[in-house]
């Protein structure tokens, strides 16, 4: 009762969808990373709001993270989708700016950013707590500017500290890419859709889009595992 | 399939809004004066034979064909942009995209919130079911069946109203096609949809030797609209006035028969 | 002791001021938007949040009782289970959770139908619905992650324990149940709070597959009102709250299971 399977279809050219999968592919990788990057500046700005905010910076930030763990991602998602778009183009015409509309790809990473946003917070701020405060004050004892103390003493020594929760964060956001999809994103799980019910080839394309997303998770684990070893270079291994 | 003309832009996909290829279009095509740029919506699924994409990502269909010929007519460089169709009124009004061109019916409730052009087709709402099934298009008819229908279809809308009773279940699918795979599987009784949107099907190999259409429902205009026309923010009333007389123009000069016979063997214009 | 202390923080004046000023937003959302249409809608909400809270728990269960074996399997199973059990929570861990939903549900449900012994069968009135492809899907994906932490749990029971139970002759099965899971169980416990909000995120994506749970009741009032805002700001209203419930009825259950410690 099985058709045989049709791999042709995979075909890199049309009519074959490989390299429309493989587009996807890189579509949603451009969205996990850009969405990562717009996640980690997020979430240094929050951690620093949470221990070093004001009394209101504080409850703001801990308000915000508490709605980002508490709420599905995929409506959250569709909040800020329509929501902030629709903000930063008013906000943009207001200033003056007319025609000007949120390119889709920025408006997807920035979707994915301020979910990652939120995890992101809890863990550097964690990885900031669990750096030896002596070494902080010491930097401002030089007389350095919080910037400079972040960017030249915070920020590496709780790398190592953030890296086991900076990678689970990355896996996630690989994995939520899919959930554009949904809202008619181009990227991987919606191309494979898109293939899978041109060709009813249901089994074929999802499972090779699983592949897809395997090997990218398998390989990230890879370079992860290599630079948090990196990162803990000069750390007393066992604690 | 025609040509592309190069004035339609065929988007991959709704992400990147400006391609290189359109920058480059309308540097060449249009500076120093840039031409109006306006990002059509579609449903990101694919609706045979209006709109289907290609492996390569191009859209194809009746519909874009009639897009290709408004926008020429309109001096404008359309982008196809394809939504989720459940949030294509939302991305009109914010902004996101300027004209949707989707296959969407006039209705009242549509209209509260966006304008529509003149009709450009019509085509009745009907029912599909299993071959020799004993389900009619009536709400008494599809007593205790599992009925299917896209989400964000006027469809959807009157299946709620009058099949909500007594059908057994009535299941939200966010695309036709995925619909249609269901009742060829028999994991659905009955199909409701458009019925131009699913004669494909009916005449496919896989279609005839499971399914048969019932006929149209019965006619609700509150529900089922006035014909199928372009959505416009309301405030665009200028772009109404030049679609509108577009239209005309491409349904008077005979450009409208062209397109429609490389598609159709009847007239989809109704009366 | 905590109320009193809870109270003051909560009467600090920048608090007060927020307080005040979210209340504001909240009535001026209230009054400048649309929300006729949220008393007939609410028979349809109660539902969807019964269709949610039963894949919730009815998944978060049969995940666990999945996620032991899967657990036991890779501490200390022959080693072709213990391959098979990594390869499952790796692949499952490693995929998103649509992918796999459609993969069922598209795939698997088609597949059935082709057999006609299936067709006949007790089983296809359930499996011509969607909901039990669902729960398939949230069920193995729960007992991945879960078994993930179990591994972990099992093995951070110190050996000692272990020995000493052994020393006394206790047999392997008694050691499993008085020491071994107990103790595994309780170094799990804390996480499973978290694991169980995670999988309360994870239910709006059985909406795509056509089962009426909360978020599908949302997205079909979203399309007969045609608004934008108003259905997905209650949607978050109702997720918020379900997660603090969530999270202070797991607080107390966490509380009332002695550690021992």
């Amino acid at each position: 009762m099985f058709q045989s399977i049709d791999f042709s279809l995979l075909a890199l050219t049309a009519p074959g969808w490989g390299g429309a999968l493989l587009n996807g592919f890189l579509r949603s990788i451009q969205l996990a990373a850009g969405g990562y990057a717009v996640g980690i500046i997020i979430g240094i700005l929050g951690a620093s709001a949470k221990l070093y905010g004001g009394l209101v910076l504080r409850d703001l930030a801990e308000i915000y993270t508490m709605v980002i763990r508490a709420v599905p991602e995929l409506v959250l998602m569709l909040l800020f989708y329509y929501v902030g778009t629709d903000l930063i183009s008013r906000a943009a015409q207001a200033m003056g700016f007319t025609g000007f509309d949120i390119d889709g790809l920025l408006a997807g990473i920035i979707v994915i950013g301020l979910v990652q946003g939120g995890y992101a917070t809890e863990v550097i701020r964690g990885a900031i707590k669990a750096v030896p405060h002596g070494q902080i004050e010491a930097a401002q004892a030089f007389g350095m500017s919080p910037v400079t103390v972040m960017r030249r003493v915070t920020i590496p020594a709780m790398t190592p500290h953030a890296m086991p929760g900076m990678a689970n964060l990355w896996m996630i956001a690989t994995k939520d890419t899919a959930l554009l999809a949904v809202i008619g994103f181009s990227e991987l799980t919606q191309v494979t859709r898109q293939a899978a019910s041109a060709t009813r080839a249901y089994f074929l394309f999802f499972l090779s889009a699983a592949a897809l997303y395997l090997l990218l998770t398998l390989l990230s684990n890879v370079v992860l595992r290599w630079y948090e070893t990196r990162a803990r270079r000069g750390m007393i291994a066992a604690r | 399939m025609t040509p592309l003309r190069p004035i339609i832009i065929q988007k991959e996909d709704n992400m990147f809004r400006k391609t290189g290829l359109t920058v480059l279009l309308s540097l060449a095509l249009t500076s120093p004066v840039l031409a109006e740029t306006l990002n059509v919506g579609i449903s990101a699924e694919p609706y045979p034979p209006f709109y289907v994409p290609d492996a390569a990502g191009a859209w194809s269909g009746w519909e874009i064909d009639l897009m290709t010929q408004l926008c020429d007519r309109l001096g404008a460089e359309c982008v196809v942009t394809p939504i989720a169709w459940d949030g294509i009124i939302p991305a009109l009004t914010t902004g996101k995209i300027d004209m949707i061109m989707g296959s969407m019916a006039i209705t009242p409730a549509r209209a509260e919130q966006i304008a529509f052009s003149d009709k450009y087709y019509a085509a009745p709402t009907g029912l599909m079911t299993q071959a020799g099934s004993e389900i009619t298009p009536t709400p008494e008819g599809v007593t205790g069946a599992f009925i299917g229908a896209q989400s964000g279809s006027i469809q959807e809308v009157y299946a709620n109203k009058y099949f909500a009773d007594t059908a057994g279940a009535i299941r939200i699918y966010q695309n036709l096609d995925e619909e249609l795979q269901d009742l060829a599987s028999g994991r659905l009784d009955a199909v409701i949809g458009d019925s131009l949107a699913m004669q494909p099907f009916a005449q496919s190999d896989a279609g005839q030797a499971c399914c048969e259409y019932k006929g149209a429902v019965q006619p609700d205009p509150e529900v089922l609209g006035y014909g199928i026309g372009a959505g416009l923010r309301q405030e665009d009333t200028d772009l109404m006035a030049r679609v509108n007389t577009a239209l005309a123009d491409i349904r008077k000069d005979g450009a409208y028969q062209q397109i429609t016979d490389r598609y159709f063997s009847i007239d989809i214009y109704g009366e | 002791m905590e109320n009193p202390t809870l109270l003051r923080r909560m009467m600090m004046p920048h608090r007060l001021i927020m307080a005040a000023m979210a209340l504001a937003g909240l009535v001026a959302i209230i009054a400048t938007m649309q929300w006729d249409w949220l008393p007939a809608a609410l028979p349809r909400l109660w539902q969807g949040l019964q269709v949610t809270l039963a894949m919730l728990a009815g998944s978060v269960v049969t995940g666990f009782m999945l996620a032991l074996p899967l657990a036991l399997f890779q501490v200390m199973g022959p080693s072709p289970l213990r391959w098979l059990s990594l390869g499952f929570c790796t692949v499952i861990r490693g995929t998103p959770l649509l992918l796999q939903l459609w993969l069922f549900y598209f795939g698997l449900g088609a597949l059935f139908a082709q057999f006609p012994e299936i067709r006949e069968s007790w089983a296809w009135p359930y499996l011509r619905q969607a909901w039990p492809y669902g729960f398939l899907a949230l069920t193995l994906s729960f007992a991945a992650y879960q078994g993930e932490v179990m591994r972990g749990a099992f093995t951070g029971v110190p050996h000692g324990e272990l020995e000493a139970a052994r020393a006394v002759g206790m047999s392997p099965w008694l050691v499993f149940r008085r020491v071994w899971f107990p103790r595994a169980l309780h170094r799990a416990l804390p996480t499973l709070s978290g694991e169980i909000i995670l999988q309360l995120k994870s239910t709006p994506l059985i909406a795509t597959i056509t089962v009426t749970d909360l978020y599908a009741v949302t997205t079909r009032i979203r399309q007969t009102t045609l608004l934008t805002y108003e259905p997905l700001l209650l949607l978050v209203a109702i997720y918020l709250c379900l997660s603090a419930i969530l999270i202070v009825g797991l607080r107390w259950l966490e509380n009332r299971i002695p550690t021992g410690r």
